[in-house]
């Protein structure tokens, strides 16, 4: 056979394996450029965030010697909270920074020379003199926030090389920063502000505390409404609702849902909640419900698909020693479906979390100072806070900004981890 | 005449039936009067002394009808063997006796089946409470993703069965000991049933059914994923728990329903065609298509 033009079958079988490896070979090389690429992106996405956002983590302080001046504290010599309160600390400050650079004159000058403390500085004095009233009368060196531009130029974001007319601070003032350098009176700190404080018009005092218990709270409100009904549904609708015209509408209508962009959810929450149902504007209940809206047809969707995957055989040994068909669901089904369960709510979550549009429309884009103490109280979101200072001016937020990017990629990771170890714990049942 | 069409088309039918396809249009005209002219069952059907009787049962999946007149009384402490060749409705017959066909949506049953003169298919039978007096086992092994005892324990704990811990402890002592599975199991108890092999599996299966205390067991074969030595364990189980129970054992394997049956009911195409003393069925089928199957199969 073999002498015949023809070759034989395990020649050809042969010649078209190498070809199949080939192929499969090849396979593997566009798999792997894939991932390659994608982490590329990743990195790339990562690297500017963290690159620009992680001068953030500190802040500039100045050392001022301060002089709690009791004329400029309580006037009419009288010690109560409210005099304490309404001290005039800023006056203080400026007193203090005069005396440190006696040399400037000028109304212009002056004003230049105060601001290179931030507004927050007072108070920081007032809290200090709220704490220790004895302290007035007395002198003492103080480390206070300096101004973001200071900041800035602080950490190299300004340069210096620019012409004076191009720079918002002037050259008086880096003179003034330089000499406080040289007399060690500048220093990088931790920046805890960035973590305890809520929104601010001047960014070093401005912090993510505020928008992060917003989100919280919005995702509480979310999760609780989601969860149940989302699992209710796909239990309902997998289980015990009979294949006809109606759930067959429902299906499409739910997958559908899924589909719609997210700022319609927000106009119909604008309408429902706020405007028909007169719930509070900025607020995360009605952020949640309109979230809720958004995910409950991503929790339905996997949900049912984790029904579906659990095996027959499983439902048919439960029918068959007599449970009843709500037996079944809850004894054998929806453990076995759990994790799936979980994961689909988790993603719905990570989804919401990083949901700006729907919250946009219902007012979470104020300007809100407070940190929000529950579900009615006027807030912000991560991302929208994201979407604020992106749009801020001040050269400070940019790097704010990137971080707060950061905060927000890190509770999703968290939510991705706790999702996983759910899972896990949940999957040893098998 | 008529003799002759169904030794005819005998080996078209049993041929057909085996990979279960029918893509000749003639050959299921054939077909078609080779059933007609067979579908009166021949031998004994009935019981003196029955545990569930089956009148004139049909079975419908949507328009198909998958069960044809079947009527046939399942005898007390009796092990009844269902054979024939795949796709004949052994699966759907058995499974109407504890409606279980409940479950498939398009499924229709009709005429009447009684359990100790309960019509089961009455409304106001709990089909919780069918269940748990006509126990069932399936073909694949398919123990709960939970701890061997806890896989015996469901069934009474769900039906308040034992008053408390110590008397559930005896059920599922007496129950893994009457499926000869305690020995092997008995230090693991916590441990879960997925986790034993595939004869195990079948027999904490078959445990977890006892566990009931069932006048019924459905076995629908229940060896066919398992290997000859475990096989060989669940027969001789078989044949033990015929004093306690009344068993209707569903199997493809004819050697198998001539070890462990008293009784032996042949399906052809949805018709119930004989039913006899399984030495008799085995040795001298009385209708032309049993002894077709059984020869077939053995030659
Ligand atoms: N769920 C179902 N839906 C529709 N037809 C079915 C269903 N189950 C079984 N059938 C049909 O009913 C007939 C009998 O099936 P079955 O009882 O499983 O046979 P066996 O167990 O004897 O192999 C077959 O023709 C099969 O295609
Ligand atoms: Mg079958």
């Amino acid at each position: 056979m073999n002498n015949n033009s023809t070759p034989s079958v395990e020649d050809r079988v042969r010649a078209s394996l190498k070809k199949r490896y080939a192929r499969e070979k090849r396979f593997q090389y566009y798999g792997i450029g894939a991932i390659l690429i994608s982490l590329l992106f990743l990195c790339v996405l990562f690297g500017d965030i963290i690159s620009k956002g992680y001068t953030a983590f500190q802040q500039t302080y100045v050392k001022l010697d301060i002089y709690f001046d009791p004329a400029l504290i309580t006037p009419e010599g009288q010690m109560d909270q409210n005099t304490l309160i309404h001290g005039d600390y800023s006056g203080i400050i400026k007193q203090s920074l005069r005396d440190a650079f006696p040399n400037v004159s000028g109304r212009q000058d002056k004003r230049k020379l105060y601001s290179i403390v931030s507004n927050g500085a007072s108070h920081t004095l007032r809290k200090k003199v709220l704490a220790h009233p004895e302290l007035i009368g007395k002198k003492q060196s103080v480390w206070v926030l300096a101004d973001d531009e200071i900041d800035m130029l602080i950490k190299g974001h300004i340069s210096r090389d620019i012409p004076e007319e191009d720079r918002r601070l002037k050259d008086n003032q880096i003179q003034w920063v330089d000499q406080l350098m040289a007399d060690g009176r500048i220093e990088k700190r931790f920046n805890t502000t960035f973590f305890t404080s809520g929104d601010s018009r001047d960014p070093e005092m401005a912090g993510i505390l505020g928008a992060a218990a917003g989100s919280f709270y919005t995702l509480l409100v979310t999760l609780a409404l989601s969860f149940p009904i989302g699992i209710a549904a796909a239990i309902y609708l997998e289980e015990f609702a009979p294949q006809n015209r109606f759930t067959d509408f429902i299906e499409v209508n739910i997958n559908n849902l899924a589909a719609v962009p997210s700022i319609v959810f927000g106009l119909l929450g604008l309408a429902i909640f706020i405007n028909f149902l007169g719930l509070p504007r900025s607020a995360p209940l009605v952020g949640g419900l309109v979230l809720t809206l958004m995910t409950l047809p991503t929790i339905i969707i996997a949900s049912r698909a984790a029904l579906k995957s659990v095996p027959y055989s499983i439902r048919e040994a439960a029918l068959g020693v007599g449970a009843s068909k709500m037996q079944v669901v809850t004894h054998h089904v929806l453990p076995l479906a759990m994790p799936g369960m979980l994961t689909g709510t988790i993603i719905g979550m990570a989804q919401a979390l990083g949901e700006t549009a729907p919250l946009l429309v219902i007012g979470m884009v104020a300007f809100v100072v407070d940190i929000p103490g529950g579900i009615t109280d006027p807030s912000t979101a991560l991302p929208v806070q994201v979407f604020l200072w992106a749009d801020s001016p001040e050269r400070a937020f940019v790097e704010r900004t990137s971080a707060a990017i950061m905060v927000l990629l890190g509770f999703l990771a968290l939510m991705n981890i706790t999702g996983v170890l759910l899972r896990k714990r949940f999957e040893r049942r098998w | 005449m008529v003799d002759t069409i169904i030794t005819q088309g005998q080996t078209d039918v049993i041929g057909a039936m085996d990979n279960s396809e029918i893509d000749n249009p003639a050959e299921v005209e054939s077909k078609a009067i080779t059933h007609r002219d067979a579908r009166d069952t021949v031998g004994e059907p009935f019981s003196k002394d029955p545990r569930m009787t089956c009148r004139n049962v049909n079975v419908f999946y949507g328009e198909k009808q998958a069960i044809h007149d079947v009527s046939l009384d399942i005898g007390a402490n009796e092990v009844i063997a269902m054979i024939g060749p795949s796709g004949c409705g052994k699966s759907t017959f058995l499974r109407c006796l504890n409606r279980m066909n409940d479950t498939v949506d398009s499924c229709r049953v009709e005429g009447n089946i009684h359990m100790n003169n309960d019509d089961i298919y009455n409304k106001s039978m709990d089909v919780v409470l069918l269940r748990a007096r006509v126990g069932m086992v399936f073909q694949k092994p398919n123990p709960f993703p939970k701890s061997i005892y806890d896989n015996i324990a469901y069934g009474p704990r769900i039906h308040g069965l034992t008053k408390n811990k110590v008397e559930l402890d005896e059920v599922v002592e007496s129950s893994l000991k009457r499926a000869g599975l305690w020995t092997e199991v008995k230090d693991r108890l916590d441990q879960p049933g997925t986790g034993l092999s595939g004869g195990q599996q079948q027999r904490l299966c078959i445990a977890r059914a006892i566990a009931v205390s069932p006048d019924v067991i459905l076995m629908d074969e229940p060896c066919s994923a398992l290997d000859p030595i475990a096989t060989a364990h669940i027969e001789d189980l078989i044949d033990e728990l015929r004093q306690n129970f009344t068993i209707a054992i569903v199997t493809h394997s004819m050697q198998q329903a001539a070890r462990v049956s008293q009784r032996t009911a042949y399906f052809h195409l949805g018709y119930l065609i004989e039913v006899g003393q399984t030495d008799q069925v085995f040795t001298n089928p009385k209708h032309q298509l049993t002894e077709d199957y059984i020869t077939g199969r053995f030659g």
